[in-house]
């Protein structure tokens, strides 16, 4: 398919600009303009929406397919909440209205929308404060992280290095790096868990905190959380959640009850909000009591009068992490979210999507390896079977098996520690009888590994492309048409 | 329950096939760290979250006419960007990690890149950052990354908002920061080269700056890259539709807030940040890059390229923590700059520039008030000095409808009189000669 830019005929137009009702004067002289026009294409309104949409039907999303697409969380997004986001009310908004005299009682809904996010928030996760700023999930572990930071800072402790297991997104390694800590990577045990004996061998006074998603990337809960919590504490570290995986405990359990001092949430996950084909997404970040004088500038508060207003002056903040107030718009989407499903709806998610994720492994066992037989939470993870191994079968060919089938493939080679591993999250909003399709096209493929595994790596076959070669991609670059 | 599809029965069926209780699902959760109560509302019906929302939008002003800028802009938004970009084959895919069935995103990403690029005048883009603010920041690692170098120069012309974001990052790093005063509404040349030395990775400049102030950076860049050092220009890609680009200027990397480009002011986001850069630096460029390519058959095929400088797979030694980004938002630009097409976005920047000279010669030729700087250029805003507190007149010009500009003392001393104001080619005659009718009353 053409790119739009090759779509361009001299002169055609799309918008019409309003004629000026002012005089034209050139106020700027010719040296600060620029030489020649941007070569932006020359389409009319139709050409462009004819492009796009068909680019869109080059695409699966939820919406068009089942996307099991393990630690992304891809449910259902609800479109009340897309509504709610177009209200002129929510998007006619100035950012600096609030920082202008008297500015900040022009936007109290938008503020007690973020005040509201903030206390629901809180009692989902058991902890004392949030801030709804981060914009994505990794933008909150490095606001997390900054925290942590400034904490120690403020104690006059000196240290140098976060505790990450094997098995952590690759996110959490990169942000604490960033943040200016020695990343010291735990190994799992044969359990898939991070090892209690091996956390303690590399436990000292320099330890500034301990980096954990739970459930884990291999989907299990594990059952000493509390232990580590509580060993990380005894150096004055702090433990920070990974809230990438609250799906399968929200309205269950709380990562504020198990010992965490830090957690970030990933609106665009648990709570609903759409992913866009790679954001925009968001990450608040809630803190227990000892570090809500940490939290980002500004907060949202409610004063006496019952009015909201934001609060800057925060001595011990670690400062601004972003311009505003977060990606408003998404946290507005999660608000609507939680206020439909309420208590019952948040616990009734969680119970299934666990048995979602349940009900797959079980009846895939056999056909696939289970990277580690036992009741998984709201993910599992498969391998493929020896049988498939010795006819060079890899996840990635079960990937693209699927894709013909018309599903997403699950997230592959990924938790790395995990060989040939296939991370599959079905999700609360999917029905029994999608998932039942889904564990027989996966039965068939396997069929298929044994008596014609040659189709399997030629396939996908009936997408828009075939498997592309990224090594080309990579070998002669072209990443812009100019 | 509302968006969980299987009905008790289902789920009690579905149970009894894999042989297990919902208690045993949950069996690996020590029972004293089950939450026994949360207290949260009961959940509410589709009619009644949208008549609290509704309810609570309408406690927001909208009414307002805006000459309220500094960086985040009420630009006008063709209908077609929302229908586009409300395509739920868009919004509701993931990353694209399988190119074969996301070839609509990576193309629209590759596109947007050649976009980015094409309005920069420079030769690569990611697919995009969080916000201006951010894409600063990453810009600032980046060069950090590229020249093994870790001081930083910023002028007090760029955003206030963007330089408390770059200390509040830097606070645990080992990062010097200097800062140059402006001079006359223009980047402090003589500050900026004498503090120029051989520890220093960036200077950090923005076109058109904070103030308005249209700016050409070419001598600057020129004692930069003499030093050894990269140039960091932060601009409006509006005003890119007429004004000469960093690329033609010479900046090393180039960012900004993409907000304008079709996105409504949202109360501070979903905004986007874009990141360019020459095709030498790209190893050590943060975010997403989309590659054209083919595929096995020889077809054209879009991917993600040069994936090893990302967290998923070099984790700490990764060029940045930056995994979601703002894709949907780097989609609205694309779609934005399409339907804008090459004349509507250089007449856009026109009547923008022409309507904020209208608006400036008007309150201008109010007594009492008076322009700040001597400087001569500028794009869409201009700072006036008005006879008393500029948050006083600002707060008193509200109750007349008017988001009239923002008072500068909050961001610089000794401007407590001073006032920004941006005209946006939304604004009409009619409505700057009822701002201008307005300020004299209040004065």
């Amino acid at each position: 398919m053409s790119l739009i830019f090759d779509k361009s005929i001299e002169s055609r137009r799309a918008v019409r600009t309003s004629a000026s009702d002012v005089p034209t004067s050139i106020n700027i002289k010719a040296e600060l303009l620029r030489e020649k026009s941007a070569e932006m294409p020359q389409l009319s309104e139709l050409d462009v929406v004819r492009h796009f949409t068909e680019l869109s039907r080059r695409n699966f999303g939820v919406d068009t397919n089942f996307y099991p697409l393990g630690s992304c969380t891809m449910k259902y997004n609800p479109k009340v909440c897309e509504r709610i986001a177009s209200y002129p009310g929510f998007t006619h908004i100035h950012p600096l209205l609030p920082q202008l005299r008297i500015g900040g009682m022009l936007t109290q809904g938008a503020l007690q929308v973020i005040y509201e996010s903030d206390m629901l928030l809180r009692e989902i996760t058991g902890m004392d404060g949030f801030t709804t700023q981060p914009m994505a999930g990794a933008h909150g572990e490095l606001t997390g992280i900054m925290i942590i930071a400034a904490y120690h800072k403020d104690k006059g402790n000196k240290k140098t290095k976060i505790l990450i297991p094997d098995s952590g997104h690759g996110t959490n390694p990169a942000s604490a790096a960033i943040a200016g800590y020695t990343v010291v990577p735990v190994p799992s045990n044969k359990d898939g868990f991070m090892d209690i004996d091996a956390v303690k061998k590399v436990l000292d006074d320099d330890v500034a905190g301990l980096m954990l998603t739970c459930p884990n990337t291999l989907g299990l809960f594990n059952p000493h959380i509390k232990e580590l919590c509580d060993l990380i504490h005894s150096v004055d570290g702090l433990a920070y959640y990974d809230g990438a995986n609250l799906n399968a405990i929200v309205g269950k359990a709380r990562p504020g009850d198990f010992g965490f001092d830090i957690v970030h949430l990933n609106l665009h996950k648990t709570f609903a909000t759409p992913h866009g084909g790679g954001g925009p997404g968001a990450g608040p970040v809630g803190v227990k009591k000892h570090l809500t004088d940490f939290l980002p500038i500004a907060v949202v508060v409610k004063r006496n009068d019952g009015t909201y207003a934001l609060e800057y002056d925060r001595e011990k903040s670690i400062g601004y992490i972003a311009p505003f107030y977060g990606n408003f718009l998404v946290v507005l989407k999660a608000y609507v979210y939680i206020l439909m499903l309420g208590k019952e709806g948040l616990k009734a998610v969680a119970e299934s999507a666990v048995l979602n994720a349940n009900y797959i492994k079980e009846k895939l066992k056999g056909a696939y390896k289970v990277a580690h037989d036992q009741i998984c939470m709201h993910e599992c993870v498969l391998t493929i079977t020896k049988d498939m191994e010795e006819k060079h079968i890899r996840a990635l060919d079960i990937a693209k098996a699927l894709i013909d089938k018309g599903f997403h493939p699950p997230t592959i080679y990924f938790p790395t520690i995990v060989h040939e591993s296939m991370m599959i999250e079905p999700t609360e909003t999917e029905s029994k009888e999608t998932i039942d399709e889904f564990i027989n096209a996966m039965l068939d493929i396997a069929k298929q590994a044994q008596e014609n595994p040659e189709a399997l790596k030629a396939a996908p076959v009936n997408a828009f492309v075939c498997r592309p070669d990224e090594v080309a991609a990579a070998k002669n670059l072209d990443v812009a048409s100019l | 329950m509302p968006f969980i599809a299987n009905t008790a029965l289902q789920q009690q069926q579905m149970l009894a096939e894999i042989g297990l209780t919902m208690d045993d699902l949950f069996s690996d959760i020590p029972a004293d760290m089950m939450c026994k109560d949360f207290n949260l509302p009961s959940g509410m019906s589709e009619q009644q979250v949208r008549n609290h929302l509704a309810e609570l939008a309408g406690k927001n002003s909208t009414d307002l006419t805006c000459f309220l800028g500094g960086g985040f802009y009420d630009h006008f938004i063709p209908a077609a960007i929302y229908s586009l970009i409300s395509r739920s084959e868009f919004y509701t895919a993931y990353t694209p990690y399988q190119p074969e069935l996301a070839q609509g995103t990576l193309q629209a990403v590759y596109e947007y890149q050649s976009a980015i690029c094409r309005l920069c005048d420079m030769e690569v883009s990611n697919a995009s950052l969080y916000d201006g603010g951010t894409a600063i920041y990453e810009a600032m690692m980046m060069a950090i990354r590229q020249t093994r170098r870790n001081k930083v120069i910023v002028d007090d012309s760029v955003n206030p908002i963007y330089r408390v974001m770059l200390k509040s990052y830097s606070n645990n790093l080992n990062i010097g920061f200097e800062e140059t005063e402006n001079v006359n509404g223009l980047s402090n040349r003589e500050q900026i080269l004498a503090k120029i030395d051989s520890d220093t990775a960036a200077v950090i400049l923005q076109n058109p700056n904070f103030f308005g102030c249209v700016d050409d950076f070419t001598d600057i860049a020129k004692a930069i890259h003499e030093k050894g050092a990269l140039l960091i220009v932060s601009c409006y890609p509006i005003a890119l539709g007429i004004l000469k680009t960093p690329g033609q200027m010479d900046a090393d990397i180039v960012v900004g807030e993409g907000q304008s480009l079709g996105m409504p002011m949202s109360f501070g986001g979903p905004y986007l940040g874009f990141m360019a850069t020459r095709k030498k630096f790209i190893r050590k460029m943060p975010g997403r890059i989309v590659g054209r390519t083919t595929d096995a058959n020889g077809k054209e095929a879009f991917v993600l390229t040069l994936q090893a400088r990302e967290q998923h797979i070099r984790r700490d030694k990764a060029t940045s923590n930056i995994c979601s980004n703002e894709a949907l938002c780097a989609l609205t630009a694309l779609v934005y700059l399409s339907l804008m097409g090459k004349e509507g976005l250089k007449e856009t920047a026109q009547l923008c520039a022409d309507k904020a000279s209208y608006a400036y010669k008007r309150l201008t030729s109010i007594g009492s008030v008076e322009p700040h700087f001597k400087a001569k250029w500028f794009f869409n805003e201009f700072v006036i000095d008005l006879p008393c507190e500029a948050a006083d007149v600002i707060a008193k010009l509200i109750e007349k409808g008017f988001a009239a500009g923002f008072p500068l003392s909050r961001y610089y001393n000794g401007m407590d009189n001073s006032m920004l104001i941006c005209v946006t080619e939304k604004r009409s005659k009619q409505e700057i000669g009822m701002l201008a009718e307005a300020l004299e009353a209040v004065l």
